[in-house]
């Protein structure tokens, strides 16, 4: 059986690769695909732990998580969509209009 | 595994503030769409203000009730009952701000009100969040109307730019939050803030690995709720996101969202983990260090870069950010032992106070903006004391309680902030605190100067209409109350016992 600790370290390694992706690349969707990432590491951090714990919150929490996940790809998609249509670009490099 | 929830289990009454407001949006969205024609969307905002009135009466009827409902989910107390009615009054305003606002934009959609609740009702469901997974959730339903919201302006390349900006960081943030409520679980093996306070008693105990886990996993919450009530070192995407948003919803979650955040902060630093140390036996929380780190920092910064501001809009969200400085300092004097609940109360004395005085400052300042969207420069300002008298005095009382001077809700909030900290033991910070409350002095002074003593025509306020009228009303009455009659909104306040008490 693998230890608890090894899905946690594996969570760990994913969520950081997200936050690194995030902090680094410069197009809103990839941006937005690390973010999904992070959600996803955090996810297999809980349900690892609700195995540990056998307590059934973990997998509940998890649940939860997709289904906002999913709500905030609805607007996020909107919104990149959205600024597309008026910049034709969606490199968040070229999001300066407000400077100060 | 689960035992079937009978309907009388979840204790519905008690949630009826919040759930009267999530059902009256979803409810308003499809009438809005069915009844209500193009050209009358003013119908919509009454609707939207009528639900709003209907929650706050039943929050006043459920004021002094407590316990838990949804299987203790769901907390309701003094502390929601004070902090719905600050929410409440926060939607109320800014509805009133909003209607004509949104005329003249040219952006009068029915789905902008609607929008609106959900997003206050996430916020109330915050305030009584009493689980890690119910204020993930209800941070989300804050949330995620407000990304819409903030880039309602559409075609406006400013108004996309700050929802598509606020969107990224909302989420990067919400996955740090998401992240430490795994890590708290996994310490804990429950997300219960009661039963993760009976379980930090044992890992306190033990002092094994799981205090590093919990350790960890409050850093991240911290980073995750940090973002949005926007504290330095989070704080980046604030100015930009409030400069681009259409004006009242700026008004909007510049309160409604850290009152949210705060609540929450609040709950779990004073339910959870009052009693979380490293050595057993220490006096202060584990976590009481970092918070006033981050309280100071958010004071120098905020109060430090406003000063060179010259747009209204971008001025007041760095002055957002110095007053989330100020109500940090609360949330970190409550890491020590027996200060906890007066530090919850000074913290909403705080918001209450900020509330009304915010409000009203976005209302003067969205008075004189153009329909376009400029004329949020502080030049603008120059001479409104001759062309509207009214206004510019307004402005001026709402420019002395943001810089705290007595006889204003702002003095009040910040007395009792300080009174906290310095009971708390935390005297540098409180130091900080009158120091950059005096640096603020010199920005917020800046706008009085330029409406009295600087000669120019004087703007015409064209969008001082009835409605916006009626809310900087408000908000003065507001601010003039919490500041000369202090003792209304403290014996309110009083009651509040939010922290899980034990000897230590």
């Amino acid at each position: 059986m693998v230890q608890t600790e090894a899905f946690v370290m594996l969570s760990a390694v994913l969520f950081i690769l997200g936050a690194m992706g995030v902090l680094l690349r410069r197009n809103a969707i990839l941006l937005f695909m690390s973010v999904e990432l992070m959600l996803n590491a955090a996810n297999l951090a809980l349900v690892a732990f609700a195995k540990q714990w056998n307590q059934a919150e973990g997998h509940l929490f998890v649940f939860f998580v997709m289904a906002v996940a999913a709500a905030e790809v609805a607007i996020g998609l909107a919104l990149i969509v959205a600024i597309f249509r008026t910049k034709q670009s969606i490199n968040i490099d070229e999001m300066h209009k407000m400077e100060g | 595994m689960f035992e079937v929830p009978s309907i009388a289990d979840l204790n519905l009454g008690l949630t009826l503030p919040a759930l009267t407001l999530a059902l009256g949006a979803c409810l308003l969205l499809l009438v809005d769409v069915v009844f209500i024609p193009h050209d009358k969307k003013i119908r919509t905002a009454w609707l939207a203000l009528m639900g709003i009135g209907a929650s706050f009466t039943i929050n006043l009827f459920t004021f002094n009730q407590s316990g838990t409902a949804f299987l203790g989910m769901f907390v309701a107390d003094k502390f929601t009952g004070v902090m719905n009615a600050i929410i409440l009054a926060t939607a109320f305003i800014s509805i009133l701000l909003s209607v004509d606002y949104i005329k003249r934009a040219g952006i009068e959609r029915g789905e902008f009100y609607a929008l609106i609740l959900f997003s206050v009702s996430g916020m109330m469901f915050m305030a009584s969040a009493n689980d890690l997974v119910a204020i993930f959730v209800s941070l989300e339903l804050l949330s995620i109307p407000l990304y819409v919201l903030a880039a309602f302006r559409v075609p406006e390349v400013k108004s996309e730019e700050s929802g598509l900006k606020y969107f990224i960081l909302g989420a990067f943030s919400s996955a740090f939050f998401v992240y430490g409520a795994a890590l708290i679980f996994g310490a804990t093996g429950t997300t219960s803030l009661p039963d993760i306070f009976t379980a930090v008693q044992s890992i306190v105990a033990d002092g094994g690995s799981s205090a590093f886990l919990l350790l960890i996993g409050t850093g991240l919450i911290l980073v995750g709720l940090g973002f949005k009530v926007a504290v330095v070192p989070f704080h980046m995407w604030t100015p930009d996101v409030y400069e681009g948003a259409p004006t009242p919803v700026t008004a909007f979650m510049s309160v409604g969202a850290k009152a949210g955040g705060f609540a929450a902060l609040l709950r779990l630093v004073l339910v959870a983990l009052p009693t979380f140390v490293i050595t057993a036996g220490d006096s202060t929380a584990a976590w009481q260090q970092v918070f006033w780190l981050v309280a100071a920092a958010t004071l120098i910064v905020g109060n430090l870069v406003a000063v060179s501001q010259t747009n209204i809009k971008r001025l007041l969200a760095y002055s957002s950010i110095a007053h989330a400085g100020y109500i940090m300092m609360a949330v970190a004097a409550a890491g020590t032992a027996g200060i906890g609940d007066a530090a919850a109360q000074a913290a909403l004395l705080y918001l209450a106070a900020y509330m009304f005085t915010n409000l009203g400052a976005f209302g003067v300042a969205q008075s004189i903006e153009k329909d376009d969207g400029s004329g949020t420069d502080l030049n603008d300002f120059i001479g409104l004391a001759k062309s509207r008298p009214g206004l510019a005095a307004m402005m001026a009382i709402f420019m002395l309680s943001l810089t705290g001077i007595p006889l204003t809700g702002g003095f009040i909030g910040k007395w009792f902030v300080f009174k906290t900290a310095i009971d708390a033991g935390l005297m540098p910070l409180a130091i900080i605190g009158v120091l950059t409350s005096v640096v603020s002095a010199f920005y917020y002074v800046r706008v009085i100067v330029n409406m009295y003593l600087r000669d120019g025509e004087g703007d015409p306020a064209a969008g001082a209409t009835r409605a916006v009228n009626l809310a900087v009303y408000i908000a003065l009455v507001g601010t003039l109350v919490i500041g000369i009659l202090p003792m209304l909104a403290t014996n309110i306040t009083d009651a509040i016992t939010l922290a899980s008490a034990v000897a230590r």
